[in-house]
């Protein structure tokens, strides 16, 4: 399954942090974070509620810039 | 002469500042809350500054005879130390959790260190405490200006590709009123004034206009539409009320697809990217040692192996200024944003790119495959040409278009399309189809016999062929030869100038892969000077062709097959790259394809691979400048050379120019 999220991310480095950041979290499949449309695409692996992960990607994302926001 | 320097350009940063918070803070969304915020303190930073400037150590001195001894030191740290706090404080706070988080390396760790260990080399020195707050405040005002310019530039790039309706027109109890599109069902009339776009794909039931495609396709000249023609979202309608029968829902429509496409194609990322975004993970973390390093082992080795002094002080400043010349940030945003411009400067000239990856390769496009029908060719029989005819063209046509009235072949069609008028029947008796020859009928009492040469054998008339390629009709009236007609898929206007083209863009090959007959793709072929023509292929052919151009192509040159999008996904999406062109309104090509053309007009394909070209010079005239200051002021740090202003200089001042040069990429329309 795959989500587009809004975010809030200032520069493009942090946006790269967040991608990695979100591609490490338990249950995510793959995760793109385009920087000029400030969205993150993530796609979900089977069997997992996005909804719960994606609770998991904000705080990895908050731990790597502390100033993003994920539209959830 | 470096106090006068750092002076003249507090200065400059004072009134520019007091300018921006004035002129685009009173604008609305001009700045956001977080910017004004940050612009105030850059003010507030640099007005002090400028103020202590003036403030010698001595004057400060002047404060021990009145307190404890050298407390005119302590008193001179304290401002500065406050005027360091207003501009830094957030970097601390983001440095402090990003070693609680274990992310040591980011942006923020690496200022926070260099300009507290200038302060405290300062502090010890009691010497110059204004190059950890200039440092600290310049690389402020560069992130500033970065925040500011690409949320700019975000916003007028994602605006030039909005093209999305706000509302449509409904008629309701005899009333216009405005509706949501997403809200309109399909069946459902909509009603589009006059400067008003259309929102959703439909039929036209009532009224006539002209209607500016430009917005989808780059072209200007507007297109008319009447009762039965579809319309396709994204439009405008330009000179009259149009009622309109919707054939879609609004997330169908062709607006919604197209903008959907546009501003997901940054997400696919070009190796270009990767490459940086690989590199900076790399880059940090290596300049943070190499400062490491540098502060540890040149005073080690002085003093353990050379008898000299450490000179503490001296490496530990270099290594301070290595670690602000570490940050990647210049890199690392301007390759997005350059290919998000590109595609943004490509998108309005109706040319849609699917990726950043598929920009870089159509850059790299050595080869290009051609579709015949459709793509180069109109793919509408008409006619061509009259010859050897004694009567008037017209004449002709109008007998052949009567004589062949009641049949549906093809021909027929075109040369009822010719002839302009409905035909009138009552005229035509005594039709007689000779199927695979032609055929007789008696037009006005008038025998005319309309068919290729075997019928013309079979009447026993002499004919002239033609040498022209094309479908030939020979006339004869009464028995006696009349003439021929040409029927022919016409080549489109700009083709030949489009092969031209492509070729003056650095494109090596050109081939045309058709299932026509050999002497009309070798005509046209010749006639657009297409390097290597391959005819007579059924559809499952023109992909082994395709694979085959493949294994024949050398190295990283790249392969593109042009198409018109209908028949061809298959070969569209075995090539490196696959190009629909005359796509708008057709969603398999949209979604075959890698590249659309949103009209039919062949030049767009040299046009997209110069946009192309163009985005990734830019591309690498960024990255080779960005690493070529980067690593040259490294080396300046190390020997002593550059100091730390220099050094923020580096980062701030090439980010700043390579987001400008990023913005080039928007700029495509005369290319």
């Amino acid at each position: 399954m795959k989500k587009t999220y809004k975010i809030e991310v200032d520069c493009a480095n942090c946006a790269n942090l967040m991608e990695d950041a979100a591609r490490k979290t338990d249950g995510v499949a793959t995760a793109t974070v385009n920087f000029m449309t400030q969205k993150m695409i993530v796609e979900f692996a089977d069997g997992h509620d996005p909804k719960k992960v994606m609770q998991d990607v904000l705080k990895a994302c908050k731990k790597v810039e502390p100033d993003c926001e994920i539209e959830l | 002469m470096q106090e006068l320097i750092v002076n003249i350009l507090l200065g400059i940063v004072i009134i520019t500042a007091a300018a921006l918070l004035i002129i685009i803070g009173s604008r609305k969304n001009g700045m956001t809350k977080k910017q004004k915020k940050m612009m105030i303190r850059i003010l507030v930073t640099s007005s002090i500054l400028l103020g202590l400037q003036f403030i010698s150590a001595e004057d400060f001195n002047s404060f021990d005879k009145y307190l404890f001894p050298s407390s005119g030191n302590w008193i001179r740290f304290a401002c500065y130390l406050l005027d360091y706090f207003i501009i830094g404080y957030d970097i601390l706070k983001k440095a402090a959790k990003g070693i609680r988080n274990r992310q040591v390396f980011d942006e923020n760790f690496l200022m926070a260190v260099a300009t507290i260990g200038a302060m405290a080399l300062a502090v010890y020195e009691n010497g110059d405490y204004l190059e950890a707050i200039a440092v600290m405040l310049f690389y402020q005002i560069g992130e500033w200006f970065q925040g500011y310019a690409v949320g700019k530039s975000r916003r007028n790039i994602s605006n030039l590709m909005d093209i999305r309706p706000d509302y449509a027109n409904v008629e309701r109890n005899g009333r216009l009123e405005q509706v949501d599109p997403d809200e309109v069902g399909i069946g459902s009339v909509i009603v589009v004034q006059p400067g008003e776009k259309v929102p959703i794909d439909g039929i036209i039931v009532e009224g006539s206009s002209s209607l500016n495609t430009s917005a989808l396709t780059g072209e200007s000249l507007p297109r008319e539409a009447n009762v039965g023609d579809e319309v396709i979202s994204g439009c405008i309608s330009m000179t009259g009320v149009l009622k309109i029968q919707t054939t879609k829902e609004f997330g169908e429509s062709t607006v919604s697809k197209i903008l959907d496409l546009v501003e997901n194609a940054s997400s696919r990322k070009s190796k270009s990217e990767d490459f940086i975004s690989k590199f900076a993970k790399v880059y940090t973390p290596a300049v943070c040692y190499s400062a490491l390093a540098l502060a540890l082992l040149p005073p080690l080795v002085r003093m353990l192996f050379m008898g000299l002094a450490a000179d503490w002080g001296v490496w530990i400043y270099r290594a301070l200024t290595f670690l602000v010349i570490s940050c990647p940030c210049a890199l690392v945003i301007s390759i997005p944003l350059s290919f998000f411009a590109g595609i943004g400067g490509a998108s309005q000239q109706g040319v849609l790119v699917k990726g950043s990856n598929y920009l870089e390769i159509l850059s790299k496009t050595k080869v290009v495959v051609f579709d015949k029908t459709g793509t180069l060719t109109q793919g509408v029989f008409e006619v061509n040409g009259i010859h050897h005819n004694e009567i008037a063209d017209a004449q002709l046509i109008e007998y052949a278009a009567l004589a062949e009235s009641a049949s549906s072949h093809p021909i027929s069609k075109s040369l009822l399309r010719a002839y302009g008028k409905e035909p009138d029947r009552s005229r035509v008796s005594d039709i007689q189809e000779i199927s695979g020859n032609g055929i007789i009928a008696k037009v006005d009492g008038i025998e005319i016999a309309a068919g290729n040469d075997k019928l013309m054998t079979h009447l026993n008339i002499p004919y002239i062929n033609c040498h022209q390629t094309g479908t030939i009709i020979h006339m004869a009236i009464n028995g006696t030869y009349a003439g021929h007609i040409v029927i022919s898929d016409i080549v489109k206007p700009h083709s030949q100038a489009a092969i031209a083209a492509l070729k003056a863009s650095g494109v090596e090959k050109t081939v045309m892969l058709t299932g026509d007959a050999k002497k009309v793709a070798n005509q046209v072929a010749s006639s657009l000077g297409i390097d290597e023509v391959y005819s007579e292929l059924l559809p499952a052919d023109k992909v082994e062709k395709v694979e085959e151009l493949l294994r024949m192509k050398l190295g990283k040159a790249k392969l593109a097959f042009v198409g018109d999008g209908i028949n061809d996904a298959p070969v569209l999406s075995r090539a490196d790259i696959g190009v629909a062109m005359g796509a708008m309104g057709s969603d398999a090509a949209i979604e075959a394809a890698d590249i659309v053309l949103m009209d039919d007009d062949p030049m767009k394909i040299s046009k997209a691979i110069r946009i192309s070209r163009k985005c990734l010079r830019i591309v690498y005239q960024n990255i080779v400048f960005a690493l070529v200051v980067k690593f040259a002021c490294l080396i300046l740090g190390a020997f002593g050379i550059a100091n730390m202003y220099l050094a923020i200089f580096a980062d701030v001042g090439v980010m700043i120019l390579a987001v400008l040069n990023a913005i080039r990429c928007l700029f495509v329309k005369n290319l």
